[in-house]
């Protein structure tokens, strides 16, 4: 077991060894992560020393102090909260060696090809087809995902893809780590209602993908998947905030600034919601609380259902709080953003974008119905598909 | 950042009181004793208060009491409320014995410690913190007046009045010129009473002021923790209801029109849990205290209403029965969220608190 002692001791010796000042930021990350200390809860050779993931925040402290670069997670989000954990869990020895180090220090970014026009809520019936090559082994993929964030600088996607039609949904899918410079990758803009567009269409033609870029067995992808899903919902609710750090803070720092804009009724409305974000604040931070203490709670799943609808009245409140102003847009030009920030722009764009918060990473239904029968254990609904063909389903 | 979690010692005292509740005050229990003047079984009040120690739980073990802080009271009172159990813990080991905790008076604080003697503090049970003197009148040194709405103050043996010269005074229930009138409370578990004062005597503990304020305060936030217990019961019960009433020929429980309102009640729950141990945490290190406990009251009391109320309601028919114990529910939590502020009342104090000024 690694101590914070001996975390502080390697951290120092790694800057001593490549001082922040005279080394270009890929080589620092580079050799931060061949010290293992990229993420220390991974293993040793893979950027990690095995150790709790809660001694993190001590190398993170001393490679601040030191000025040291970071890896600009927020670009690497899908490679760092989704693709990571899933490579890690059902990764070979060489996939883990391939992936990981690139994927860390932000070389490469990767997307995630998991929904499709007539796969949303019930991802599990998937169409896109990946056929087993009989000559060569490879894997040739064909079909449509939707809603890709980052696939237009994307080096690699994790891809989920219908092996064998045959068999009922969840038991016919793979999941893959599929080339995005493969000439069938086609990726287009997908407009948003802001104007701009974050997210893209994928269209697969014919894409080849070899057998050693599976990721877990043939069938499995399913399962495979739940590891994906998990740490997506996760890292949507699970952020740290101080009083005040969310969607709140703007409308607020509004309220205080703008004196000629105040009414009695959205004063009203304004601290109703101050204290739904504060309390939503606190059960956030209970959360991390207990998973800091080695008990996770169910509240994970929750917590991103009670941020999306608080960031769409909050920034709502904001919208009609500035009156005349709110009114105005400021720009619809479509552009192609590396980076989302639900915070960020003015309140109109907020209001809009956050509009997304209760649909992507599993809409607000369907997290209510993973609460009530997960953690309440109420009856599932019946189900007409789960003994029947993937091809046989209407559709 | 507060500590928001439960500690081993705290887990363990949940369980002894859990235990005790579940012998001694079980719904049929409390149902069966809420008409008579008293509704508290005494012999429960003596388990609880001097068997286990909880009355002293807030004074210092050299005062005769146990030294425990605003966490564990806070336990105790998610227990009692869970269990809507009609006890003047809240009252007088929490609010009144804060108030006599800001003078210092060693002898009193013994008296409560050792649970066997029992105070109420003359102040309505809706009255906020922030909200200044009462309107008690002290003239030749003994006090006039009338104070209504004061909660468990029948039975009591002590009350503390806050009088017009800024004085709070130790008054003698059983006293000359000291009556107090039961009045029929919404919330059979918590009976109020009207303290009438004519030329009563008294003793004087220390300032007025800051006495009430601290109980206050105190109050409003471990109400917090009774509002979790009520709608944690609410939830419990209703999500055991719905999976065995059939209807249709399945579980209630399994359509999803009802699955997403618990999913929903069980989200507030949540986050009532993490407000209301931010409060105690606030009472027991003063830090962020005005903020923290009137973040709580502020959300607390829509919750527990709420989440009674949506109880009510999904027991169907069984729930207007004055024999399912979930009216009694519904009546605390109503009872609760006028208590020691409203939310409406901890918004405005938080107005200034965290700088959003009204218009």
């Amino acid at each position: 077991m690694t101590d914070a002692d001996e975390l502080r001791r390697r951290t120092q010796e790694l800057l001593a060894d490549h001082p922040p000042a005279d080394t270009a930021p890929p080589d620092f990350l580079r050799a931060r992560f061949d010290a293992g200390l990229a993420w220390v809860h991974y293993p040793p050779g893979l950027g990690g020393l095995g150790t709790p993931r809660s001694l993190q925040a001590v190398v993170d402290a001393e490679l601040e102090a030191a000025g040291a670069p970071d890896n600009d997670p927020r670009r690497i989000g899908i490679g760092l909260g989704m693709a990571a954990p899933t490579v890690l869990r059902y990764g070979t020895d060489e996939q883990k060696a391939r992936f990981l180090r690139p994927l860390w220090t932000g070389e490469e970014v990767w997307c995630q090809l998991f929904s499709e026009p007539g796969a949303g809520s019930d991802l599990a019936a998937l169409g896109t087809r990946a056929v087993r090559e009989e000559t060569s082994g490879d894997w040739i993929v064909d079909g449509q995902k939707v809603w890709t964030s980052s696939a237009h600088l994307a080096r690699w996607a994790i891809l989920i893809a219908r092996t064998d039609p045959d068999v009922p949904k969840h038991a016919g899918i793979t999941y893959f780590v599929c080339d995005m410079t493969d000439p069938g990758v086609e990726v287009r803009p997908l407009r948003q209602i802001t104007g701009e567009a974050e997210f893209n269409e994928v269209f697969l033609t014919g894409v080849r993908i070899p057998d050693a870029h599976r990721l877990g067995e043939v069938g499995d992808g399913w399962r495979v998947a739940q590891t994906t899903l998990m740490n997506e919902r996760v890292s949507i609710g699970g952020m740290r905030l101080p009083r005040e750090g969310g969607m709140i803070g703007p409308a607020a720092r509004t309220w205080r600034e703008r004196p000629e804009l105040r009414t009695h009724d959205l004063h009203q409305r304004l601290l109703t919601l101050w204290v739904e974000a504060e309390v939503s604040r606190l059960a956030a931070e209970r959360l991390r609380q207990q998973l800091a203490a080695g008990h996770p709670g169910h509240e994970g799943s929750a917590m991103k259902l009670g941020f999306a609808r608080l960031n769409q009245e909050i920034s709502g409140l904001e919208v009609e709080l500035r009156g005349e102003e709110g009114l105005l847009f400021d720009d619809w030009t479509m552009r192609r953003p590396e980076l989302v920030d639900f915070t960020g722009r003015d309140a109109g764009y907020r209001y809009l974008r956050s509009k997304g918060n209760s649909i992507e990473g599993g809409t607000s239904e369907v997290l209510l119905n993973i609460v009530a029968e997960r953690v309440l254990g109420l009856p599932a609904e019946p189900r007409t598909d789960k003994d029947v063909a993937w091809k046989d389903l209407a559709r | 950042m507060t500590d928001l979690l439960y500690s081993e010692e705290e887990e363990a005292l949940r369980a002894a009181v859990r235990d005790l509740l579940s012998d001694h005050c079980a719904a049929t229990d409390v149902l069966a004793r809420v008409e008579r003047p008293t509704p508290y079984e005494p012999a429960l009040w003596k388990s609880l208060a001097e068997d286990m120690g909880l009355a002293g739980l807030l004074i210092p073990e050299d005062l005769g009491g146990q030294g425990a802080s605003h966490r564990e009271a806070a336990v105790v009172l998610e227990e009692l409320g869970r269990a809507v159990a009609p006890v003047p813990y809240l009252t007088s080991a929490v609010v009144a014995t804060e108030a006599v905790l800001a003078c210092g008076d060693p002898d009193l604080l013994g008296r409560l410690a050792s649970g066997r003697e029992l105070a109420a503090l003359a102040v309505g049970l809706h009255v906020a913190p922030g909200t200044g003197p009462g309107n008690v009148v002290v003239r030749d040194g003994v006090l006039h007046g009338e104070v209504s709405g004061v909660a468990d103050a029948v039975g009591v043996g002590v009350l503390l009045v806050p009088g017009d010269d800024g004085v709070l005074y130790e008054v003698e229930a059983s006293g000359a010129g000291v009556s107090v009138v039961p009045q029929t409370s919404l919330d059979p578990t918590r009976p109020l009473g009207r303290v009438v004062l004519d030329g009563a005597a008294g003793r004087a503990l220390g300032s007025a002021g800051p006495a009430v304020e601290r109980a206050l305060l105190a109050g409003a936030g471990l109400l917090a923790s009774e509002q979790l217990g009520l709608s944690e019961w609410a939830l419990t019960e209703t999500v055991r209801y719905l999976k065995e009433r059939r209807q249709f020929n399945r579980p209630v429980g399994g359509f999803q029109a009802l699955k997403h309102r618990l999913a929903h009640l069980w989200l507030q729950v949540v986050n009532l849990r993490a407000a209301a141990r931010s409060a105690a945490g606030a009472l027991a290190s003063g830090e962020d205290l005005g903020v923290s406990v009137s973040v709580a009251q502020a959300y607390a009391g829509g919750v527990a209403v709420h989440v009674t109320e949506e109880a009510l309601q999904l027991h169907g028919g069984l729930g207007m029965t004055w024999e399912h114990p979930v009216h009694l529910y519904v009546k605390r939590a109503k009872s609760d969220s006028l208590s020691y502020g409203t939310a409406g009342t901890h918004r405005a104090l938080l107005s200034a608190l965290v700088d959003l000024p009204a218009p």
